[in-house]
């Protein structure tokens, strides 16, 4: 094998002295500088949690539900960028990070899964607690090992740190024998890796860049298309400066969001089925598109025959497998979205898009981001305020639902690891963890977890674990009483038969208080504004919120799945849904321009 | 050794709606555990059909040498061979339909047989130079080697005789060292 492990002894270990596995794994995770690990122990684990008792470099969280700490890795790893751990124990331990590992598989996290495994001897018998989870998880990991030797354990440890976090950056989950766990050898961490096969490629190929360029100088009516490939690259600099070199509009994924800041003129916001208007326009009717870190997901192309068709397009992805596989495109580069950007910035000249974006801006004029406002609280007030009261300095953690697309529209991103969501898998359940994990990470500024009333619900007991840390989260719940993003599709595409997803809900405040955590609740729109300031102002510890807001409101625009900008549905005037009161207005937002205009609009009744 | 950079920028030609194709893809792996399960699960996984796939040992004793013939249109084909190279235990991929390779297959048919219709089995045998490798009074067995193509055809001459079980390896291949360049 062509493994290079240069066998050096890691200083921390006095030579000679033989360790058992348990130990090796805690000495091999101070060799990574692994900070935080969140974890759940079991009868599997049992000694790795004995070595780890005496242990100060490295700090264990348990949470309350394994689904949580994995949920809790990804949220530390998109807001730091280090890899984020999790150790649990085999069998129920482990199957229950399976939804982690996969929504971490389909963000391209960086996650290390240790999981306890049943004794090498057992495994295959049925065992107590045994789960075949190598392989369950091998479709969901980037890579996924049993160890089978203990003298492996260190080698395995270094491999699975490097595979998670290279090239494109995804879980890798490593499985160990109780008995391996126990057996003794000399440790000495490995200083580097080579892995025949793995060889991530980061510099563009220099002749298509070039092309690309050249394609780049000609356009006419350029858009960038930018993906969470451009966060991950830390290139939200580069792109910057490329929009603005080329004076080039830029419109974002749901993970791109972070990447330009918002209040550019250059900016259009989301693109996809809840995207801007313009944005979509921009797209449908560009000459070139660049495509930054991004993989042409179904919610952003709708229909990829009709996606951007006229338009030559360019794809910047470090993954070679995520080019062409949507959508054929005529200039490839596979490289690292941050050094391809400053190579091309380099050949490219400022372009004549006056017109261009004069177009733009008239989209912008005509359909500028719209919603009802007045009464009744309404999600979108509540993230637009919350964007003006933050400034955009704060990481913004999101569920799924009607309110993550609200926050995507809303809230103004503006700095790179602000926005952290379940994109690819859409896990309801994810914020509150996810959020609680962002805090160990991050304690420089400020970490909002926002859920629905139905996702808050699935990891709720992640509130003793916040509490418990006085983690100071801000853990919003937007309580609309149903399960609001299939409601409005049921409105929308299912003649309006509300089929299981009307919620009976607890009393939140009550339970938050419960968990021991300062609660509040708003009901009208005339106390969001205050109440979204006390819980900024409150910075000991956790502070949660109540929202009720409008029951039966939609998230426009929208372009059906699979569709494309002909049937896109701009917010119906006055908005649908809700009770409109005399005094309710429509409120609008264009992006990426200074002024922000609300218009008052006489309410029909009959709404 | 992943692919060039040169290959892997070139756009692929062929229309999306071209006619899926027949190809033969050639995998070097190392034996690792759970290497095989996690090729044939990616080829399940995304929905790739695979006509035959024969392992085997190579010159090197840690690596396998996997043979798997696909069918797919060229889009497909190049997301096979991206995938498979996403995987980490893959040393290399090649796919042999790019390049000239020589390819065989082998074939175990055990066919009915009685005394009328031996010697005709025994001369079909002989036009595919296949051996009889068992015989009864009511079969007989003949082992065949050659390309798919060969094989495909003492099959289907030997079916009107009533095949009764048949072992197929798949096509194993290898790039041929002179690739018409010279
Ligand atoms: C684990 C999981 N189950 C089901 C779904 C399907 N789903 C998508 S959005 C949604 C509704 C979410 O309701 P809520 O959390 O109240 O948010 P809202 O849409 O009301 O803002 C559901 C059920 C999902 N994404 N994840
Ligand atoms: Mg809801």
């Amino acid at each position: 094998m062509s493994r290079q492990a240069h066998e050096e002894e890691s200083p921390a270990a006095p030579a000679g002295r033989l360790m058992t596995g348990a130990e090796i794994f805690v000495r091999s995770l101070i060799a990574e500088n692994v900070e935080v690990l969140f974890g759940y122990p079991g009868g599997a684990t049992i000694g790795v949690y004995d070595a780890l008792h005496d242990i100060s470099d490295i700090n264990h969280v348990l949470t309350r539900h394994e689904q949580g700490a994995t949920h809790a890795a990804e949220g530390y790893a998109k807001a730091t960028g280090k890899p984020g751990v999790v150790l649990v124990t085999s069998g129920p331990g482990a199957t229950n990070t399976v939804t982690g590992i996969a929504d971490a598989m389909m963000d391209s996290i960086p996650l290390v899964v240790f999981t306890g495994q049943v004794p090498l001897r057992l495994i295959g018998n049925d065992a107590f607690q045994e789960a075949d989870i190598v392989g369950i998880t091998r479709p969901i990991t980037k890579h996924n090992y049993l160890v089978r030797d203990v003298r492996e354990l260190a080698q395995t440890i270094k491999e699975a740190f490097y595979i998670a976090t290279s090239g494109r950056p995804g879980p890798v989950l490593v499985d160990l024998p109780k008995d391996v766990m126990a057996q003794k050898t000399h440790f000495a961490y490995p200083q580097s890796v080579t892995l025949r096969n793995y060889t991530p490629i980061l510099e563009g190929n220099v002749r298509q860049i070039k092309k690309a360029a050249e394609m780049i100088n000609a356009a006419k009516r350029p858009v960038l298309y930018v993906g969470g490939g451009t966060i991950l690259s830390n290139a939200a600099a580069e792109l910057t400066a490329l929009a603005r070199k080329l004076r080039c509009p830029v419109t974002t994924t749901l993970h791109g969001l972070g990447s330009f800041p918002e209040n550019d003129p250059l900016a259009m916001g989301m693109l996809g089925m809840h995207g801007t208007w313009y944005s979509n326009m921009a797209v449908h009717f560009c000459d070139v598109l660049i495509a930054v870190g991004a993989r042409f997901d179904d919610r952003v192309t709708g229909n990829v025959e009709a996606f951007a068709a006229e338009a030559k397009k360019i794809h910047i992805d470090v993954d070679p497998a995520a080019i062409s596989k949507n959508v054929k495109v005529d200039v490839p580069i596979v490289g690292d979205v941050k050094r391809v950007l400053t190579a091309i910035q380099e050949l490219v000249n400022p372009l004549e898009t006056e017109d261009w974006l004069r177009t733009i801006d008239a989209w912008k004029d005509e359909h500028p981001l719209r919603y009802m406002n007045g009464g009744e609280i309404r999600a979108q007030y509540v993230m637009q305020k919350l964007g003006e009261i933050t400034g955009g300095n704060a990481i913004v953690v999101t569920d799924v639902g009607q309110h993550q697309m609200w926050a995507a529209q809303f809230f103004n991103f503006s700095h790179p690891r602000t926005h952290i969501t379940s994109g690819g898998l859409g896990t309801m359940g994810f914020s509150l963890p996810a959020a609680m994990g962002a805090v160990f990470g991050r304690r420089d500024i400020p970490v909002i977890s926002i859920s629905g009333d139905g996702g808050f619900q699935m990891n709720s007991q992640e509130m003793a674990t916040i509490v418990q840390h006085r983690l100071p989260v801000k853990i919003f719940v937007i309580n609309n009483g149903f399960l609001g993003m299939v409601r409005q599709w049921q409105e929308l595409f299912w003649r309006r038969r509300y089929s299981q997803v009307e919620l009976a809900n607890p009393d939140f405040v009550r339970l938050a208080e419960a968990y021991g955590c300062t609660a509040y609740r708003a009901t009208r729109t005339a106390e969001v504004e205050d109440v979204l300031c006390k819980a900024m102002a409150h910075t000991d510890g956790p502070v949660f919120v109540e929202f009720v807001v409008a029951k039966e409101d939609n998230v426009y625009p929208m372009i059906p799945a699979g569709q494309t900008v002909n049937e896109m549905i701009d917010t119906p005037d006055p908005a649908s849904g809700g009770d409109t009161r005399t005094g309710d207005r429509i409120e609008t937002v264009e992006k990426g321009k200074s002024r922000k205009v609300s218009v008052h609009a006489p309410v029909t009744s009959n709404a | 050794m992943p692919p060039s950079q040169a290959m892997l920028n070139t756009p692929s030609p062929g229309a999306p709606d071209e006619k899926a194709k027949r190809h033969t893809i050639s995998i070097l792996v190392q034996n690792k555990f759970g290497a095989f399960n996690r090729i044939a699960g990616m080829f399940a996984a995304k929905g790739y059909n695979i006509d035959s796939l024969s392992v085997g040992p190579t010159e090197d004793e840690g690596v396998s040498r996997m043979t798997i013939v696909a069918r797919g249109d060229d889009q497909i084909i190049e997301q096979i061979t991206k995938q498979l190279n996403k995987l980490i235990d893959i040393v290399k991929v090649i796919d042999l339909t790019f390049e000239s390779f020589v390819d065989r297959e082998l074939v175990l048919v055990k066919v009915h047989s009685t005394n009328d219709t031996r010697p005709e089995i025994m001369q079909i045998a002989e036009i595919f130079r296949a051996k009889v490798v068992d015989i009864s009074p009511r079969t007989l067995t003949l082992e065949a080697t050659g390309s798919q193509q060969k094989v495909d055809a003492i099959i289907k001459m030997l079916k009107p005789f009533a095949i009764k079980e048949m072992a197929r390896t798949g096509r194993v291949a290898l790039k041929r060292e002179f690739q018409g360049e010279v």
